[in-house]
Order: C-alpha cells, then sequence, then structure tokens
C-alpha cells in the first residue's frame, strides 16, 4: 500500500449534494406530513398536511427527474451498478467484525465511492423503493380520474397501502443510513463529505498523476 | 298550545308565486332588490277591484283572477295545494296528505288545524280532494307585503277577521285588513314563506332544524345567502318556479346535481347548489382542486353547514308520545320548561298533550350516503317493532356511482303503531269539540281509533309505541366559505364519517395491512440499529476506520 497516496478529492459535485439534501429535506417533510396523515400525530392539520405532502412530493418527482438525467448524462450512474466483489467481506463486517474493531474492508475509490453494500442498497433504493412510492402516490393523488373504475374504493385501499409500506420502508432506510454515519469515522467526518464534496481518497500515482492533468478541479494539492 | 302541521314538503320553503331569480350567484344582489313590490309595472292599490271591503280570504282570491286568469290552475297542479306526490321512482304515494310523520304524526283527523297553512281555504277533509273552487286558493298568504296577513291555526286555512285565537305562528291573532292586504301584493318574501315553513311541526324550528325565523333577518354567520346585510336572498332565489310549481323536492331530492350551471340563462327545474356555483365551485389551485375531487361523493351541504338549528333557534330532536298524557292531580294537562335556549327562553320538554322532548341549538348533522331516493314507511307497511322503525328510509350507498354523504337531521321518535298488526297508526290528535282526540281527551285507544277510522285503515284494536328515526336533509342555513368544515373533521379516525362503511377514506382508516407491516419494518429497524450500537458500546469498540 505504500505507494498509495491520500489525496482530498471531490467525490460529491455540486448537484449531487444539493440533490441529497434536498431530497433529504423533502422526504422529511413527506415522512412528518404522512405521519400525521395516518393519524400518528396532530402536529400539522389534516388539511394543510395534504397540500404540504402533495408539493412536497411534486417538487421530489421533478427533482429525481433531474437526477435521473444527471446521473445518465454525467455516467455517475456505473457508482451504483451491484457487484459481489467485497460484498460479503462488508456484511461480515457489519455483523461481525465491527464489534471485534477490525477495520472497514471496503477502500473507496474515486471512480467508486460506496462500498459494495452501500451500492447495492442504494439501487434497490432507486429501483424498487423510490418508483414504488412515487408511483402509488402518483396513483393516489390522481383518484379522481380513475375512480369510476370497478371497485375504485377497494383499489384505492390497496394503492394506499402500498405508498404507506413504502414509505415505512423509506423510513426504515433513513434509520440505518443515518446510524451508519457512526460506523467508522466520526459522524462528522462522514457528513462533511456531502457539504464539501471533498473525501480523503487513497490514488495510486497514476490516478493522482491523471487527476492532476485532466480534472486538476476535483483534486486539491 | 302551538302546532302547525305544516309539513310542506316537496316544494321545499317558498310559496307560491313563479318568480325569476337569475341563477348566477354573482347577479344575486340584484334579484334580492327585485323581489319588493315597489319594482313591479303594476301597483295594485290602484286596482278599484281591491279598493273595497273583503269579508273573506276567497273574496279576495276572485278579484285576483279576473285578471290574473291562470293563477288559481296553476296553483292546483302544485304539491302546495294538492299535498300528495306520487314518486314516480318508488311508486309511492307521498304528500302531506298521506304519510305518517314523527311529529304530529297525520293531517287525516286533524284537518282544520294542520289545513291552516294550506295554500287554500277551508279545506277540511282529507279524504276529500283540496276544494274545486278557483276562489278558494290563498293568494295573499304567499303574495301578501303588508305584513299583517295572517292564518288561524285552526281555519283549514282562513285568516283571523277578529283577534281571537291564535295564528299559525302562534301569536294572539288580529283582525286581518284584506283589502291592504290585496293592494299590497307582490313577489313572495322570506316573511311569507317563513310563516308556514319556519313553524312546521308545531312551532318555530321544530321540525325541519334549518328551517327556523333566525332565517327571517339572518346575519351572514347563520346563512351566507340570506344575509340581511349581504346577499339577503328570498327563498326564491334559489327555489325557482315555473307556473306556481318549485323547485326543490324532500321527497325525490336532486341529491347530485351533475348537470351544474347549465347553458347560459337560467334553469328552472332546480334549487341545488350546482345549479348557480357549478360542479367546481372551488378555485383551480392545490387546495381547490383537491376539495373539487369530492364534489362527486360529498354533497355541498356537508361541509358547508358544519351545525344546524344556528341563529339562536332551537330545533327538536327528540319527540316521545309514549309518555303523553300524564295530568295534574286536579286532572289539568301540564306542560315542564326545561330546555333553555341560547336568547334565555324557556322551552317545553314535556307537555300533557305531546310527550317528552328534547332540543338542540348548533346541532352536528348525521350522515349518510344518499341518492335523492326516500321510501316512507306509509300507514300500509309492516314494521319490525324490535327494531328502530325508520320513518323515511334513505337510500344510497358509497359504491353505487350516484349517492353522495349527505348531512340529515335524524329525529328520534316513539310513536304509536298497531301491536298485532305492525303498523304505524294515524291518530286523531286535535278536536277540541270531539271526545275521542288525543289532546282533549288524552286517551290513545279512542284518539287511535278515531284516527284510523278517519284515514280508512285496518286497526287490530291494540296498540304499543315504537322507536323511530326520520330523516330531514339539511340544505339551509349555508355558512360562509370560512365557516365551511375542515377535512379533519371527517379525515380522522373519530371525525365525522366515521360510521359511514363501504369506502376507503384516508385519515379515517390508518390501520391497514400496510401501515401494520410498515410500521413493524421501521420497528425492526429501529431495534436492529439500537441492538448494534449497543453491542458496539458494549464491546467498547466504536467500529473499525480505514486504515
Amino acid at each position: 500500500m505504500s505507494e498509495l497516496t491520500e489525496r482530498k478529492v471531490k467525490v460529491y459535485p455540486r448537484f449531487e449534494r444539493f440533490w441529497h439534501w434536498t431530497q433529504m429535506a423533502l422526504i422529511f417533510v413527506l415522512l412528518f406530513t404522512g405521519l400525521g396523515l395516518n393519524g400518528l400525530h396532530g402536529l400539522v392539520p389534516f388539511g394543510p398536511a395534504v397540500m404540504l405532502h402533495t408539493i412536497a412530493a411534486l417538487a421530489l418527482i421533478v427533482l429525481w427527474v433531474f437526477a435521473i438525467f444527471w446521473h445518465f448524462t454525467t455516467g455517475t450512474w456505473v457508482h451504483y451498478v451491484p457487484s459481489t466483489n467485497g460484498l460479503w467481506q462488508v456484511a461480515k463486517f457489519y455483523t461481525y467484525g465491527i464489534f471485534k474493531g477490525e477495520h472497514h474492508p471496503y477502500r473507496k475509490a474515486y471512480w467508486r465511492k460506496h462500498n459494495p453494500l452501500q451500492a447495492l442498497t442504494y439501487l434497490a433504493l432507486k429501483l424498487i423503493l423510490f418508483p414504488a412510492i412515487w408511483i402509488s402516490g402518483l396513483i393516489y393523488l390522481t383518484y379522481n380520474f380513475w375512480e369510476t373504475t370497478p371497485d375504485a374504493s377497494f383499489w384505492l385501499q390497496v394503492v394506499a397501502n402500498l405508498h404507506i409500506l413504502a414509505a415505512y420502508a423509506i423510513a426504515a432506510f433513513v434509520v440505518a443510513h443515518v446510524y451508519l454515519l457512526t460506523v467508522g469515522h466520526s459522524f462528522r467526518e462522514h457528513v462533511r463529505p456531502m457539504i464539501t464534496g471533498y473525501d480523503t481518497v487513497a490514488l495510486t500515482p497514476e490516478e493522482v498523476a491523471y487527476l492532476e492533468a485532466d480534472e486538476p478541479a476535483r483534486i486539491k494539492p | 298550545m302551538r302546532h302547525i302541521c305544516s309539513r310542506f314538503v316537496a316544494l321545499a320553503l317558498t310559496a307560491l308565486v313563479a318568480w325569476a331569480g337569475p341563477a348566477a350567484a354573482q347577479e344575486a344582489e340584484s334579484a334580492a332588490d327585485q323581489s319588493t313590490a315597489g319594482q313591479s309595472t303594476a301597483d295594485h292599490s290602484k286596482f278599484e277591484i281591491l279598493q273595497k271591503e273583503f269579508t273573506s280570504g276567497p273574496e279576495v282570491t276572485a278579484a285576483c283572477l279576473t285578471c290574473h286568469t291562470e293563477a288559481s290552475d296553476q296553483m292546483m297542479h302544485s304539491i302546495h295545494w294538492k299535498w300528495e306526490y306520487d314518486n314516480p321512482a318508488t311508486g309511492q304515494l307521498l304528500g302531506k296528505k298521506n304519510v305518517i310523520n314523527a311529529f304530529c304524526g297525520n293531517v287525516v283527523s286533524n284537518e282544520a288545524r294542520c289545513t291552516s297553512c294550506h295554500t287554500g281555504y277551508g279545506w277540511d277533509d282529507m279524504s276529500s280532494p283540496p276544494p274545486a273552487d278557483p276562489a278558494r286558493v290563498d293568494c295573499l298568504v304567499c303574495h301578501d307585503t303588508s305584513g299583517q296577513y295572517t292564518k288561524l291555526a285552526t281555519g283549514a286555512g282562513h285568516p283571523p277577521m277578529e283577534p281571537k285565537g291564535t295564528t299559525i305562528t302562534g301569536e294572539p291573532a288580529w283582525a286581518v285588513d284584506l283589502a291592504k292586504s290585496a293592494q299590497s301584493v307582490g313577489l313572495p318574501g322570506r316573511e311569507n314563506c317563513g310563516q308556514c315553513h319556519f313553524y312546521g311541526g308545531g312551532g318555530d324550528n321544530v321540525k325541519h332544524g334549518d328551517l327556523s325565523s333566525a332565517l327571517y333577518e339572518p346575519d351572514r354567520s347563520v346563512d351566507v345567502h340570506m344575509a340581511s346585510d349581504g346577499l339577503n336572498f328570498q327563498c326564491s332565489t334559489c327555489h325557482v318556479s315555473d307556473k306556481h310549481v318549485f323547485a326543490g323536492s324532500r321527497y325525490n331530492v336532486t341529491a347530485h346535481d351533475t348537470e351544474g350551471t347549465g347553458l347560459p340563462g337560467m334553469r328552472r327545474d332546480v334549487a341545488t347548489c350546482e345549479s348557480c356555483h357549478g360542479n367546481e365551485p372551488h378555485p383551480v389551485n392545490i387546495k381547490g382542486m383537491k376539495l373539487n375531487d369530492h364534489t362527486d361523493k360529498v354533497a355541498c351541504q356537508t361541509c358547508h353547514i358544519p351545525e344546524f338549528a344556528r341563529g339562536g333557534v332551537a330545533t327538536k330532536t327528540k319527540w316521545d308520545w309514549s309518555t303523553a298524557g300524564k295530568l295534574t292531580a286536579d286532572g289539568q294537562p301540564m306542560s315542564i320548561e326545561g330546555y333553555t335556549q341560547s336568547d334565555g327562553k324557556e322551552l317545553h320538554t314535556y307537555l300533557s298533550i305531546k310527550g317528552d322532548f328534547e332540543w338542540g341549538e348548533n346541532v352536528v348533522p348525521y350522515y349518510s350516503w344518499f341518492d335523492g331516493q326516500v321510501e316512507y314507511t306509509t300507514g300500509d307497511q309492516t314494521i319490525d317493532p324490535s327494531q328502530v322503525v325508520e320513518v323515511n328510509k334513505i337510500f344510497g350507498e358509497a359504491g353505487d356511482g350516484v349517492s353522495r354523504i349527505w348531512p340529515f337531521k335524524r329525529m328520534i321518535g316513539r310513536q304509536a303503531y298497531d301491536s298485532e298488526l305492525n303498523r304505524l297508526v294515524y291518530s286523531h290528535v286535535w278536536g277540541p269539540t270531539t271526545d275521542t282526540a288525543f289532546w282533549t281527551n288524552f286517551d290513545w285507544a279512542k284518539a287511535i281509533d278515531a284516527g284510523m277510522k278517519a284515514a280508512g285503515a285496518e286497526y287490530s284494536g291494540k296498540f304499543g309505541f315504537v322507536d323511530t328515526h326520520m330523516y330531514w336533509p339539511i340544505t339551509h342555513m349555508v355558512a360562509p366559505a370560512e365557516d365551511a368544515l375542515e377535512c379533519d373533521a371527517c379525515h380522522a379516525r373519530e371525525g365525522r364519517l366515521a360510521n359511514l362503511a363501504g369506502f376507503y377514506m384516508p385519515g379515517r382508516d390508518p390501520m391497514g395491512p400496510g401501515g401494520i407491516l410498515g410500521l413493524a419494518i421501521l420497528a425492526l429497524a429501529i431495534v436492529g440499529v439500537a441492538g448494534h450500537a449497543a453491542i458496539r458500546l458494549f464491546t467498547g469498540r466504536k467500529g473499525g476506520t480505514h486504515e
């Protein structure tokens, strides 16, 4: 490992950070109002909660459309291509090794910023949970366009239950996601890259040479 | 002892004359101005034929008919005159003449009292049709604008010609000046309609709950349309008419008006909210669009009439006839005033002649799916006395594609029935000179026997009392928009629609399988994370770092 040097590299470009934090805020608004709409708290009256929930949801869908476009046009989507390489080791670390004081088995690369478990989780989130929540949500929201179909009230109930189920699953993700920020580095160190964009990444001399020559803005001197 | 069997129903609250109220809501203000006699091109005080001493109502009508040649004929085709409604949807023959209700019961055998509010003079026998003589139509009750015309409480529709007796609104009678009334005629105002329709069931707001003397001069919070300092609607602004036949029926309700405002001009067939406000009345923004999404399933009245019996006049909510007849030690009828209205007025909660009562002000309606159809438990229907009998069963359910959720006054009753044949009975309550009328003799056996004979109905001779419900659609006393119900009045677990079944409603039915499973997943995540953190703390490891 001696040939590797640790350098500050930009791993989260400005749009990705904007996307992440805006999404976080909107998801919190949605979870908060959604829980209220389901009677778990009464902090916002039903009417305003519906409006807030609807506006936040529409904003989030717009954001997702931009994010999807961004992922494909910048090639960033490759970060989420699943890989079994190292997956088992990471899983083993979280369920066992961590308690023995072992080191995290994954080494972040500037071209592969997520560990295999992370990548798989985010991929599942993007391909299953997010589509589930916004497709069910749009069907729910547009009830009046299909309410004349047979058994519409029953199907509305099905859609509502799927929507709620997906919402709770996303809430569960948020719990695990935030908790894992406390694993390894300090919470603050984990969060910082998503604010500044820069993370400490071990680079080979070739990578350093490439970044300095071709993408000088991404690497700090 | 005010008692007005005013059961004008199918044509709702307004009176006799055809009057053109513009359909568009925004034109309502000018519509209200037109309702005064002063707008007319004819000054009836200048008509010679009206400048004489009249000694009876029919004399006045005869004079009216010399110019208004078709008026009586038109009136005689209306439910205001016939008190009969042949329901094309259910085949039932309804109308005040035929039905039994949860209030004074029935017109037959109590004629001169109940027909005091008939739009005619001298209909004193329900077994015959109303009088055929055109001069027996009462023009003045609807068209008088002098304010001093009234009808005697027990005069089969005739006005008091001397200060003796009681009027239909329960006041001591005065001698009506018929010439003055005849010269004052104009379009019907709230006072004309109100003196019968506000006092149905024997007193102010007793029957409907949403029609009371509070609507003579209401402020905006009581009725946004009729507010005397606002739009100042008359009854006929909404209850449009055609040839003296008025829109608005409680027997065959337009519970879902999908036509809306219709084409430019005026609809003359309905008194619905939609006929002025359209089917998408809320503004086009995110909230308004969501509210507009509701109009196909929720009647306007459900949100916009949050409570009825507003404006300081209580309505009777319960009438138990079974306790009637208790007399004082010296054999005199009595009354107990046990309810204090918000204006301080004491209202009776027991009358020997009528039994026990409960009253309510600002009453939260009873809600039900409603397709506009009502089936009456008429005297020929068999009832199940072990159940609460629905005096008028309302039809409609969640999935039928036509019903909407409507507000009702649900009148709780306990009334007489034939305990062998299991049918509601007719009873003879009013009759000061008979030895069978309940209100003078306090003997149910005689009163029911006489009522059944008058109705020509089969009767076993045995009677009991049965619990009843009667439903009155709530559609008046529309509140200003800012007082409409908030979403969570219904979208809540214990909200106003908690008891309506057969449909899914967000906020009301939260703990479905999705919610339970989802909560379990979330709980597992939290427990898992907490356990993971606990083991880390216990083993003293912060967790590995990248080296």
